[in-house]
Order: structure tokens, then sequence, then C-alpha cells
């Protein structure tokens, strides 16, 4: 356990009302905190972008990220950009229905519980196993696979393949599903039954209830959480590379041989190309938080 | 409630527990494939490089919860009593690991610690100690919101002066009165922290450490049962920890993670 402060410290802290200090000696109370996270997080992160200006005796440029221009690297964010955004709208749509379907649709109580536990084991059940236990049901002799063949529906000759993109597409429900249950069960709580009542007295059909009063009420939380769904599907990349052995080119992936091999042949671009991660989840990111910001104004 | 609503409600719900239970019955169903039908498992747990790796990924994981809570705990605690001015700062950072990805993380610390004077990775030690760094790096989110919550909770200032009236310095503060009070919120993050690193796989092989994810994805070249029933095994963990989450009860919501092992 670290000290936040020497004991000298104490006694002003005694004096001290509620209220700001002025005092530069509270600061040294987050030096741990802040040594840490420089150390681990913000100087490698810089170290990132600065490489991605230079070039490789260490001038200034900026033909690094004139490599986004190059087939490899622009195949690669087109694909990330479109698997994230098929998966975040897909499940942000489905997890919408499945949250409001346990919350307000009328089931019994026990299944709300057992869906919500569920989603927390499913959002965090990811990678390895999670390619693993896709390859073992739809994989090409997997359990389902087998079992749809046997009564005459061959998935593979249908155009179905568990190594493309929408395999992977499939497989990335399974955590991107649950996590949008997680996150919007809160905003579909927050719906109040006078809202409905009202609405019904005033002579509104069910129809114009949610066109005109849920819909609008929930939809900052709905395209927060589609932005948060996109950003977790973005930086994926164990179960991507279980499931297809870099078949797919994925950004992240091709951070990854980047990393293990300098496929880019330049560190400079492998560096522009993390940081053109960083810019992409930072948007993403910063989007659900200005629109939960939002939405947060009709939960009391 | 009309009743084609309520058949719609309840089709939603067939069609999404369908979706979620295949993968598990058809990854069990292969695991009992092996003759006798329990090898799989028999055989995982006499595979020698299935217990390193595993009691490996253990200790890693608990050694990442034991630093961030030293770290975590005291700072949050530092910024309600004294700095709450720092608390958009230290936000922001605890936030700035949803945005680095774990691959783009491992990439930035292999780029700061690789050379010297700083050559991490070059020794088993240091490679150890880098990954318990990478992996307190991703629990900053929940780990900050877990104690800021639990401090939320208690009067902190209060506290701290009773205590500091009886004559407690600042360990015995935040061991003996601090901690306790967020014990419930700290330890619901612990869990998930745990779940996280024992599966997690972009690090652990970018360090290469002998982490349990890597194992488990390579154990099917040679015996594709026994990964199977590694993989169970992996989900049933997960399960573990989140029903220990949940039974702590309130105050203990910080089932939410993003990035962490995907």
């Amino acid at each position: 356990m670290s000290h936040p402060a020497d004991p000298l410290d104490a006694r002003a802290a005694q004096r001290a009302r509620p209220g700001r200090s002025r005092s530069l000696l509270p600061w040294l109370g987050l030096a741990p905190f802040a040594l840490f996270s420089a150390a681990f997080l913000l100087i490698p992160t810089a170290k990132l972008i600065i490489g991605s200006f230079q070039n490789s005796n260490g001038a200034f440029t900026l033909a690094n990220y004139a490599d986004f221009n190059t087939k490899i690297v622009l195949n690669a964010y087109t694909t990330s950009i479109e698997i994230s955004f098929v998966t975040a709208v897909g499940a942000a749509i489905f997890g919408f229905l499945l949250a409001y379907a346990v919350i307000s649709g009328g089931l019994p109580a026990p299944i709300r519980a057992a869906v919500m536990t569920f989603s927390g084991v499913a959002s965090n059940f990811a990678g390895i196993p999670l390619a693993l236990a896709f390859i073992f049901t739809i994989g090409r002799v997997g359990l389902l696979t087998v079992f749809l063949r046997a009564i005459g529906i061959d998935p593979y000759k249908g155009g179905f393949n568990l190594y493309s993109k929408i395999g992977l597409e499939l497989v990335y429900f399974y955590f991107q599903l649950p996590l949008m249950v997680l996150i919007i069960a809160p905003a579909i709580d927050g719906l109040k039954r006078e809202w409905r009542e009202a609405a019904e007295n005033l002579g509104a059909t069910s129809f114009q209830f949610w066109r005109r009063v849920a819909l609008p009420i929930l939809m900052p939380s709905l395209l927060g959480s589609t932005m948060l769904l996109f950003g977790n599907a973005f930086g994926a990349q164990a179960t991507a590379y279980q499931l297809t052995g870099g078949l797919i080119n994925l950004v992240t992936l091709l951070i990854g041989d980047q990393l293990s091999g300098d496929v880019l042949h330049t560190p400079g671009k492998g560096f522009a190309l993390a940081v053109g991660m960083i810019v992409i989840m930072a948007i993403a990111l910063a989007g659900y938080a200005i629109l939960q910001r939002r939405a947060e104004r009709w939960r009391r | 409630m009309s009743r084609t609503f309520r058949i719609f409600w309840w089709l939603v719900f067939i069609v999404g527990a369908v979706y979620f239970a295949l993968p598990l019955i058809g990854t069990l169903a292969f695991s009992l494939k092996d003759k006798p039908i329990t090898a799989a498992y028999t055989d995982l747990l006499k595979n020698k490089e299935f217990g390193t790796t595993f009691l490996y990924s253990f200790g890693i994981g608990l050694a990442t919860v034991a630093v961030s809570v030293a770290l975590i705990v005291p700072t949050a605690f530092w910024v309600r009593l004294r700095l709450p001015q720092a608390r958009p700062y230290v936000e922001f950072i605890t936030l700035l690991p949803f945005m680095v990805p774990p691959v783009v993380l491992v990439f930035g610390l292999i780029s700061t610690y690789s050379r010297p004077p700083l050559s991490l990775t070059g020794s088993n030690t240091g490679s150890d100690v880098l990954l318990v760094a990478a992996y307190v790096v991703l629990s900053l989110p929940y780990m900050y919101r877990a104690a800021d919550t639990g401090l939320s909770a208690i009067d902190v200032r209060a506290l701290t002066e009773a205590a500091q009236s009886l004559g407690a310095g600042w360990p015995t503060i935040l061991l003996r009165v601090i901690l306790p009070n967020v014990r419930v919120a700290v330890l619901s993050g612990s869990f998930l922290t745990l779940a996280i690193v024992v599966g997690e796989f972009t690090i652990a092989i970018f360090l290469a450490r002998p982490m349990f994810a890597p194992f488990l994805g390579l154990l099917g070249d040679a015996d594709p049962y026994q990964q199977a029933a590694g993989s169970l095994l992996s989900f049933g963990l997960t399960w573990v920890a989140l029903i220990i989450i949940s039974l702590l009860g309130r105050g203990s919501q910080t089932r939410i993670s993003v990035g962490g092992a995907r």
C-alpha cells in the first residue's frame, strides 16, 4: 500500500476544510498514480505518436501517414470499420430488443435476472475460447454443421464460411449483444410508466408513443451505445487471430504482424497504423460519452 | 401488453437464448466425443503445460489485482479527500485504456521497453513486470470506477478525521478504515480483473509470456478434445467470477468492460 503523502500533511488535512486546497503539496499524493500511468500508458502511447512522425533516421516526416493510401492498410481499415459497424448496429438493434423483452416485455422475472447475469459473463467471454467454441459448433466439421448437413442443409455450400467476414461477425455478436443489453438496460428502466399512461390518456396509439416519446428519449442512449460497441469490436484482436489465422486483414491483426515481423518494412508506418486506431477509438468513445450525458437528462 | 406483442418478445428471447446456448453446447458435445467420454477433461488436467500456464496466469492475475488496488484505492481516496479539482484529469487517464486497444498498448510498451536504457523485454522478470503493468492499465477504467463508487457511499472526510483524531496514520486509515468500507466495490472490480487477465491473449503473446490463452490457442494441433474442454473451463471461470460479483450485490455494478481480452 502506498502512502499518499507524508505525515506532516496530516495536520494540514485536519485544518483543511472541504473545498480547494491552494497548496501544491496535496498533488504529491497523486505521484504513484501519475508515475505509473506515465510509465506504462502515457509515455508508450506518446512514443507511438512521435514515432509515427519520424522516418528511419528520426527526422520529421508525414510519409508514414501517406502509407494509409496503400492497398494493405486501406483494406485493413475498411475491413475493420465494416465489421465493427455491422456488428455494432446489428447488436444495438437486437440487444435493445432483447433487453426490452426481458425488462418490459412481460416475460417472467427470473428470466430478466438470468439474462442480465449471463450478459455479464458473455460480454467478458471472448478471445481464444470464444473463437474455438464457434469452430467446434459451426466450423467445417462442427456439431451444428454436421447436423445441418445430415438433414440436407450444407451451410458451407450455401455461401456461409465461419473463417470469413460474415463468420467473424457472427462470432463478434457473442460479446457485442450482451454488452448492449448491459448498457441499454438502465435506459429502458428509465422509461417511466407515467409517460406511457399520459400518452395513452391523450389518445396516442402504441406506435405513436414509440415514435414521438420513447424513441426520441432513448435515441441518445441507442446511438451512444452503438458507438461504444463499434469501439469494442474495432479494438478486438484475439478472437479474429484464432478464428482466421490472419486470413482476414484487420487493423489489429496488421499491427500484430508489424509487431512480430515488421511486415510494413518501416517502424514509422506501424506507429502510424496504431495512431490511426487510437484516433478512431477516441472518436467512438467521445461520441459515446457525449451522447450518454445527453441521455442522462431523462434519468433521475 | 397485447398478446401478439408478448409472443414477439418471447420470440426475441428464444432466438437470443439459442444463439448463446449453441456454441456452448457444441463445445461441450465435442469435448465429450473423446474416448472414454471424460478423457478430454482428465487429459487436460494431466497436461503439464495446462497446469503451469494456468497457475502462471492466475498468479499474474493476482499480482495485477494487488497492484491495481494498491494504486487505485489510495488515488481515488485522495482525490475525494483533498483534490476534487484533480478528478477530471484522473478520470480522463483512467478512461484512456479504452482508447488504446491491447494490441496498441503492447506495441507502445515494447517500443518503449525493448532497448536500453530500459530493456525490460530482455529478461523474464522484466517481461513479467511489463505484463502485470499492462494488465493494471487494462483494469484502470473499471477499478477506478469501482473504488470511486464505493467511496461515494461513505463520508470520506468524516471517517478520515475521526481516524486521525484517534491517532491513526495514513496506512492505518487506508487499510483499516477506507478499504473495509469500499471492500464490496473493490472486490467486484478485482474479480472482473482476474477473469479478464486469466483469459487474456494479445498482450501475453506479444510479450511471449507462458499464459493460458496462448497455450489454449495452440492446443488444437495436439488434441482438439482437450482444447474444447479448456474452452469450456475458461467460460466456466468467467461465469464463477461474474456470479461472485453478482452475489456481492449492491455496489458491485462494475460488470461492463470494454476492450479487455477480445
